[in-house]
Protein backbone atom coordinates (compact mmCIF):
# COMPACT_ATOMS: atom_id res chain seq x y z
CA UNK A 1 0.00 0.00 0.00
CA UNK A 2 1.58 3.22 -1.26
CA UNK A 3 3.58 3.47 -4.46
CA UNK A 4 6.04 6.14 -3.37
CA UNK A 5 9.78 5.72 -3.69
CA UNK A 6 9.96 3.11 -0.94
CA UNK A 7 6.82 1.21 -1.95
CA UNK A 8 7.73 1.13 -5.65
CA UNK A 9 11.28 0.01 -4.96
CA UNK A 10 10.13 -2.71 -2.58
CA UNK A 11 7.57 -3.96 -5.13
CA UNK A 12 10.24 -4.12 -7.82
CA UNK A 13 12.60 -5.99 -5.50
CA UNK A 14 9.89 -8.51 -4.60
CA UNK A 15 9.00 -9.25 -8.23
CA UNK A 16 12.68 -9.58 -9.17
CA UNK A 17 13.03 -12.10 -6.34
CA UNK A 18 10.17 -14.10 -7.86
CA UNK A 19 7.32 -13.10 -5.54
CA UNK A 20 3.82 -12.19 -6.68
CA UNK A 21 2.69 -8.72 -5.55
CA UNK A 22 -0.03 -6.09 -5.93
CA UNK A 23 0.72 -2.45 -5.23
CA UNK A 24 -1.95 0.12 -4.31
CA UNK A 25 -1.96 3.88 -4.62
CA UNK A 26 -4.61 6.58 -4.72
CA UNK A 27 -2.90 8.31 -7.66
CA UNK A 28 -2.37 6.52 -10.94
CA UNK A 29 0.64 8.71 -11.75
CA UNK A 30 2.49 7.07 -8.84
CA UNK A 31 2.70 3.80 -10.76
CA UNK A 32 5.10 5.53 -13.19
CA UNK A 33 7.80 4.91 -10.57
CA UNK A 34 7.59 1.18 -11.21
CA UNK A 35 9.05 1.46 -14.70
CA UNK A 36 7.88 -0.36 -17.86
CA UNK A 37 9.28 -3.76 -16.88
CA UNK A 38 7.30 -4.18 -13.64
CA UNK A 39 5.70 -7.63 -13.58
CA UNK A 40 3.42 -7.16 -10.58
CA UNK A 41 -0.16 -5.85 -10.44
CA UNK A 42 -1.12 -2.21 -9.82
CA UNK A 43 -4.44 -1.18 -8.33
CA UNK A 44 -5.89 2.29 -7.89
CA UNK A 45 -7.55 3.00 -4.55
CA UNK A 46 -7.36 3.58 -0.82
CA UNK A 47 -5.83 0.83 1.31
CA UNK A 48 -8.08 1.50 4.28
CA UNK A 49 -11.07 0.46 2.16
CA UNK A 50 -11.75 -3.17 3.11
CA UNK A 51 -13.60 -3.87 -0.12
CA UNK A 52 -10.62 -2.72 -2.16
CA UNK A 53 -8.24 -4.85 -0.07
CA UNK A 54 -10.46 -7.82 -0.73
CA UNK A 55 -10.43 -7.16 -4.47
CA UNK A 56 -6.65 -6.85 -4.30
CA UNK A 57 -6.62 -10.43 -3.00
CA UNK A 58 -5.62 -9.74 0.61
CA UNK A 59 -7.46 -12.88 1.76
CA UNK A 60 -4.92 -15.11 0.02
CA UNK A 61 -1.89 -12.91 0.71
CA UNK A 62 1.06 -13.90 2.87
CA UNK A 63 2.19 -10.38 3.71
CA UNK A 64 1.00 -6.76 3.79
CA UNK A 65 3.11 -3.60 3.80
CA UNK A 66 1.77 -0.09 4.53
CA UNK A 67 4.18 2.52 3.22
CA UNK A 68 2.13 5.64 2.44
CA UNK A 69 3.11 9.11 3.67
CA UNK A 70 0.41 9.05 6.34
CA UNK A 71 1.25 7.35 9.66
CA UNK A 72 -2.41 7.01 10.63
CA UNK A 73 -3.44 5.57 7.28
CA UNK A 74 -0.63 3.03 7.53
CA UNK A 75 -1.63 2.13 11.09
CA UNK A 76 -5.30 1.68 10.27
CA UNK A 77 -4.71 -0.33 7.09
CA UNK A 78 -2.23 -2.59 8.86
CA UNK A 79 -4.63 -3.26 11.71
CA UNK A 80 -7.35 -4.10 9.17
CA UNK A 81 -4.95 -6.52 7.45
CA UNK A 82 -4.04 -8.08 10.78
CA UNK A 83 -7.39 -8.21 12.57
CA UNK A 84 -9.97 -8.41 9.79
CA UNK A 85 -8.10 -10.49 7.21
CA UNK A 86 -5.65 -12.34 9.47
CA UNK A 87 -2.59 -11.60 7.30
CA UNK A 88 0.40 -13.24 9.00
CA UNK A 89 3.18 -10.81 8.19
CA UNK A 90 2.30 -7.11 8.38
CA UNK A 91 4.89 -4.34 8.32
CA UNK A 92 3.99 -0.69 8.88
CA UNK A 93 5.90 2.52 8.23
CA UNK A 94 5.38 5.00 11.09
CA UNK A 95 7.45 8.19 10.87
CA UNK A 96 6.60 9.46 14.36
CA UNK A 97 8.89 7.55 16.80
CA UNK A 98 6.45 7.94 19.68
CA UNK A 99 3.53 6.59 17.70
CA UNK A 100 5.75 3.87 16.37
CA UNK A 101 6.52 2.64 19.90
CA UNK A 102 2.85 2.89 20.94
CA UNK A 103 1.68 0.71 18.07
CA UNK A 104 4.58 -1.69 18.38
CA UNK A 105 3.28 -2.25 21.92
CA UNK A 106 -0.17 -2.84 20.40
CA UNK A 107 1.20 -5.60 18.19
CA UNK A 108 2.23 -3.91 14.94
CA UNK A 109 5.60 -4.55 13.38
CA UNK A 110 6.55 -0.89 12.94
CA UNK A 111 9.46 0.58 11.03
CA UNK A 112 10.29 4.21 11.80
CA UNK A 113 12.36 5.83 9.00
CA UNK A 114 12.91 8.76 11.37
CA UNK A 115 14.78 6.63 13.88
CA UNK A 116 16.64 4.65 11.20
CA UNK A 117 17.61 7.85 9.34
CA UNK A 118 18.76 9.79 12.40
CA UNK A 119 20.76 6.79 13.65
CA UNK A 120 22.51 6.40 10.27
CA UNK A 121 23.45 10.09 10.20
CA UNK A 122 24.72 9.91 13.76
CA UNK A 123 26.87 6.89 13.02
CA UNK A 124 28.28 8.45 9.81
CA UNK A 125 29.07 11.69 11.64
CA UNK A 126 30.61 10.32 14.80
CA UNK A 127 31.72 6.81 13.94
CA UNK A 128 29.98 5.68 17.14
CA UNK A 129 26.88 3.58 17.57
CA UNK A 130 23.75 5.75 17.89
CA UNK A 131 22.60 6.01 21.51
CA UNK A 132 19.06 4.98 22.38
CA UNK A 133 16.75 7.86 23.32
CA UNK A 134 13.90 7.46 25.85
CA UNK A 135 11.48 7.46 22.89
CA UNK B 1 -16.74 15.58 33.64
CA UNK B 2 -13.56 16.50 31.78
CA UNK B 3 -13.87 15.84 28.05
CA UNK B 4 -11.09 16.19 25.49
CA UNK B 5 -12.44 16.79 22.00
CA UNK B 6 -10.03 16.05 19.16
CA UNK B 7 -10.96 18.12 16.12
CA UNK B 8 -12.50 21.59 16.15
CA UNK B 9 -14.63 21.30 13.03
CA UNK B 10 -18.39 21.78 13.13
CA UNK B 11 -19.06 18.61 15.12
CA UNK B 12 -16.31 19.34 17.67
CA UNK B 13 -17.29 22.97 18.02
CA UNK B 14 -21.00 22.41 18.65
CA UNK B 15 -20.31 19.45 20.92
CA UNK B 16 -17.99 21.62 23.02
CA UNK B 17 -20.49 24.46 23.14
CA UNK B 18 -23.26 22.17 24.44
CA UNK B 19 -21.01 20.48 27.01
CA UNK B 20 -19.76 23.82 28.32
CA UNK B 21 -23.35 25.00 28.63
CA UNK B 22 -24.09 21.90 30.74
CA UNK B 23 -21.25 22.89 33.06
CA UNK B 24 -18.61 20.36 31.94
CA UNK B 25 -14.92 21.02 31.55
CA UNK B 26 -13.91 20.80 27.90
CA UNK B 27 -10.73 21.13 25.85
CA UNK B 28 -10.71 21.12 22.05
CA UNK B 29 -7.53 20.11 20.25
CA UNK B 30 -7.35 21.82 16.85
CA UNK B 31 -4.35 22.00 14.53
CA UNK B 32 -5.41 24.81 12.20
CA UNK B 33 -4.42 28.14 13.78
CA UNK B 34 -7.21 30.18 12.25
CA UNK B 35 -9.85 27.72 13.35
CA UNK B 36 -8.37 27.51 16.87
CA UNK B 37 -8.55 31.30 17.09
CA UNK B 38 -12.18 31.31 15.96
CA UNK B 39 -13.10 28.74 18.62
CA UNK B 40 -11.39 30.62 21.45
CA UNK B 41 -13.13 33.83 20.35
CA UNK B 42 -16.49 32.05 20.52
CA UNK B 43 -16.07 29.72 23.49
CA UNK B 44 -13.21 31.16 25.53
CA UNK B 45 -9.97 29.59 26.62
CA UNK B 46 -10.84 26.00 25.75
CA UNK B 47 -8.55 25.33 22.78
CA UNK B 48 -5.17 23.69 22.55
CA UNK B 49 -3.44 24.11 19.22
CA UNK B 50 -1.78 20.90 18.09
CA UNK B 51 -2.17 17.45 16.60
CA UNK B 52 -4.29 15.18 18.74
CA UNK B 53 -2.69 12.07 17.27
CA UNK B 54 0.62 13.04 18.87
CA UNK B 55 1.09 11.75 22.39
CA UNK B 56 2.80 14.97 23.48
CA UNK B 57 -0.33 16.98 22.62
CA UNK B 58 -2.57 14.58 24.50
CA UNK B 59 -0.20 14.77 27.48
CA UNK B 60 -0.35 18.57 27.40
CA UNK B 61 -4.14 18.33 27.26
CA UNK B 62 -4.16 16.28 30.47
CA UNK B 63 -5.41 13.09 28.85
CA UNK B 64 -4.56 11.00 31.89
CA UNK B 65 -7.06 12.87 34.07
CA UNK B 66 -9.79 13.11 31.42
CA UNK B 67 -13.02 11.18 31.70
CA UNK B 68 -13.54 10.84 27.99
CA UNK B 69 -11.67 11.45 24.73
CA UNK B 70 -13.91 12.17 21.75
CA UNK B 71 -12.31 12.04 18.29
CA UNK B 72 -14.38 13.92 15.73
CA UNK B 73 -12.02 14.87 12.91
CA UNK B 74 -13.16 14.24 9.34
CA UNK B 75 -10.78 11.29 8.83
CA UNK B 76 -11.54 7.83 10.19
CA UNK B 77 -7.86 6.84 10.36
CA UNK B 78 -7.03 9.89 12.49
CA UNK B 79 -9.96 9.25 14.84
CA UNK B 80 -8.91 5.62 15.25
CA UNK B 81 -5.29 6.47 16.07
CA UNK B 82 -6.26 9.28 18.49
CA UNK B 83 -8.50 6.89 20.46
CA UNK B 84 -5.92 4.09 20.47
CA UNK B 85 -3.12 6.40 21.64
CA UNK B 86 -5.39 7.84 24.35
CA UNK B 87 -6.23 4.35 25.59
CA UNK B 88 -2.79 2.80 25.36
CA UNK B 89 -0.61 5.66 26.61
CA UNK B 90 -2.98 7.51 28.93
CA UNK B 91 -5.36 4.78 30.02
CA UNK B 92 -8.39 6.80 28.94
CA UNK B 93 -11.52 5.44 30.57
CA UNK B 94 -13.67 6.04 27.56
CA UNK B 95 -12.97 6.82 23.92
CA UNK B 96 -15.62 7.78 21.41
CA UNK B 97 -14.93 8.11 17.69
CA UNK B 98 -16.76 9.64 14.78
CA UNK B 99 -16.80 7.31 11.77
CA UNK B 100 -17.50 8.43 8.21
CA UNK B 101 -17.38 5.14 6.29
CA UNK B 102 -19.94 2.70 7.79
CA UNK B 103 -17.70 -0.21 6.76
CA UNK B 104 -15.13 0.90 9.33
CA UNK B 105 -17.43 0.24 12.26
CA UNK B 106 -16.22 -3.34 12.69
CA UNK B 107 -12.52 -2.57 12.90
CA UNK B 108 -13.11 0.19 15.48
CA UNK B 109 -15.02 -2.30 17.61
CA UNK B 110 -12.36 -4.99 17.24
CA UNK B 111 -9.67 -2.50 18.27
CA UNK B 112 -11.45 -1.59 21.48
CA UNK B 113 -12.88 1.87 20.79
CA UNK B 114 -15.69 2.17 23.34
CA UNK B 115 -18.29 3.80 21.13
CA UNK B 116 -18.62 5.06 17.59
CA UNK B 117 -20.98 7.54 15.98
CA UNK B 118 -21.61 7.21 12.30
CA UNK B 119 -23.65 9.96 10.67
CA UNK B 120 -23.78 8.16 7.33
CA UNK B 121 -25.26 5.05 8.94
CA UNK B 122 -27.75 7.10 10.96
CA UNK B 123 -28.90 8.94 7.86
CA UNK B 124 -29.24 5.63 6.05
CA UNK B 125 -31.36 4.14 8.83
CA UNK B 126 -33.69 7.13 8.81
CA UNK B 127 -34.01 6.91 5.02
CA UNK B 128 -34.80 3.21 5.19
CA UNK B 129 -37.50 3.84 7.79
CA UNK B 130 -39.01 6.42 5.45
CA UNK B 131 -39.55 3.78 2.75
CA UNK B 132 -42.01 1.29 4.23
CA UNK B 133 -42.57 -2.14 2.65
CA UNK B 134 -39.42 -1.78 0.64
CA UNK B 135 -37.01 -3.67 2.78
CA UNK B 136 -35.80 -5.08 6.01
CA UNK B 137 -35.41 -2.06 8.29
CA UNK B 138 -32.47 -2.29 10.68
CA UNK B 139 -33.71 -1.02 14.05
CA UNK B 140 -30.54 -1.52 16.06
CA UNK B 141 -27.47 -3.63 16.46
CA UNK B 142 -26.88 -5.11 19.91
CA UNK B 143 -23.79 -3.57 21.46
CA UNK B 144 -20.50 -5.36 20.73
CA UNK B 145 -22.16 -8.13 18.74
CA UNK B 146 -23.21 -8.79 15.16
CA UNK B 147 -26.80 -9.42 16.27
CA UNK B 148 -29.29 -7.10 14.61
CA UNK B 149 -32.89 -6.26 15.39
CA UNK B 150 -34.75 -5.81 12.10
CA UNK B 151 -38.29 -5.01 11.15
CA UNK B 152 -40.34 -5.94 8.09
CA UNK B 153 -43.89 -5.34 6.90
CA UNK B 154 -45.10 -8.47 5.11
CA UNK B 155 -47.10 -8.43 1.90
CA UNK B 156 -48.86 -11.10 -0.21
CA UNK B 157 -45.64 -12.13 -1.90
CA UNK B 158 -43.89 -13.00 1.32
CA UNK B 159 -42.98 -16.68 1.67
CA UNK B 160 -43.60 -16.66 5.44
CA UNK B 161 -47.31 -15.89 5.25
CA UNK B 162 -50.10 -18.46 5.18
CA UNK B 163 -48.24 -21.30 6.91
CA UNK B 164 -47.77 -22.09 10.57
CA UNK B 165 -44.37 -20.77 11.72
CA UNK B 166 -43.16 -24.24 12.68
CA UNK B 167 -43.23 -25.14 8.97
CA UNK B 168 -41.37 -22.00 7.91
CA UNK B 169 -37.72 -22.53 7.07
CA UNK B 170 -36.08 -19.67 8.97
CA UNK B 171 -32.35 -19.03 8.42
CA UNK B 172 -30.10 -20.29 11.24
CA UNK B 173 -29.63 -18.05 14.29
CA UNK B 174 -32.72 -16.04 13.41
CA UNK B 175 -35.90 -15.67 15.36
CA UNK B 176 -39.14 -13.79 14.92
CA UNK B 177 -39.57 -12.07 18.28
CA UNK B 178 -42.69 -9.98 18.00
CA UNK B 179 -45.56 -9.55 15.54
CA UNK B 180 -47.65 -6.39 15.37
CA UNK B 181 -51.10 -6.96 13.86
CA UNK B 182 -53.89 -4.38 13.76
CA UNK B 183 -51.95 -2.16 16.15
CA UNK B 184 -51.33 -4.72 18.89
CA UNK B 185 -48.24 -6.77 19.53
CA UNK B 186 -48.01 -10.47 20.32
CA UNK B 187 -45.27 -13.06 20.74
CA UNK B 188 -45.59 -15.72 18.06
CA UNK B 189 -45.20 -19.48 18.61
CA UNK B 190 -44.98 -22.48 16.30
CA UNK B 191 -48.67 -22.42 15.46
CA UNK B 192 -48.82 -18.71 14.60
CA UNK B 193 -49.77 -18.08 10.95
CA UNK B 194 -48.40 -14.80 9.65
CA UNK B 195 -50.56 -12.65 7.37
CA UNK B 196 -49.90 -9.94 4.78
CA UNK B 197 -49.84 -6.60 6.60
CA UNK B 198 -48.18 -8.05 9.71
CA UNK B 199 -45.26 -6.08 11.09
CA UNK B 200 -42.55 -8.48 12.15
CA UNK B 201 -39.64 -7.73 14.47
CA UNK B 202 -36.86 -10.30 14.11
CA UNK B 203 -33.43 -10.97 15.60
CA UNK B 204 -30.65 -12.25 13.36
CA UNK B 205 -26.92 -12.24 12.83
CA UNK B 206 -25.88 -9.75 10.17
CA UNK B 207 -24.49 -12.60 8.03
CA UNK B 208 -27.96 -14.19 7.80
CA UNK B 209 -29.75 -10.94 7.05
CA UNK B 210 -29.85 -11.51 3.25
CA UNK B 211 -31.54 -14.90 3.72
CA UNK B 212 -34.09 -13.40 6.07
CA UNK B 213 -34.73 -10.64 3.57
CA UNK B 214 -35.33 -13.11 0.76
CA UNK B 215 -37.67 -15.13 2.97
CA UNK B 216 -39.72 -12.06 3.82
CA UNK B 217 -39.76 -10.40 0.42
CA UNK B 218 -38.96 -12.78 -2.43
CA UNK B 219 -41.98 -14.12 -4.35
CA UNK B 220 -43.00 -17.68 -3.60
Amino acid sequence: MGCGRVGARLAQMLTVAGHEDTILDIESSAFGRLGPDFKGTTMLGNGIDQELLRRAGIERSDAFVAATQGDNRNIMASQIAQHVFGVKRVVTRIYDPLRSSTFAALGLHAISPTIIGANSFYEELTGDKAPALPI
Amino acid sequence: MYAIIAGGGKVGFFLARELIEQGHEVLIIENVGERAEFISNELGNVVLRGNADEASTLAEAGAERSDVVVAVTGDDEDNLVICQVAKKRFGSQRTIARINDPRNEGIFRVLGIDATVNATQMMLSVLEQEIPHANLVPLLRLRNTDVEVVEAVLDQRSRVTGTALRHVDLPPESTIAVVIRDGSAFFPNGSTVLQPGDEVVALTRSTHEPRLRSLFFRER
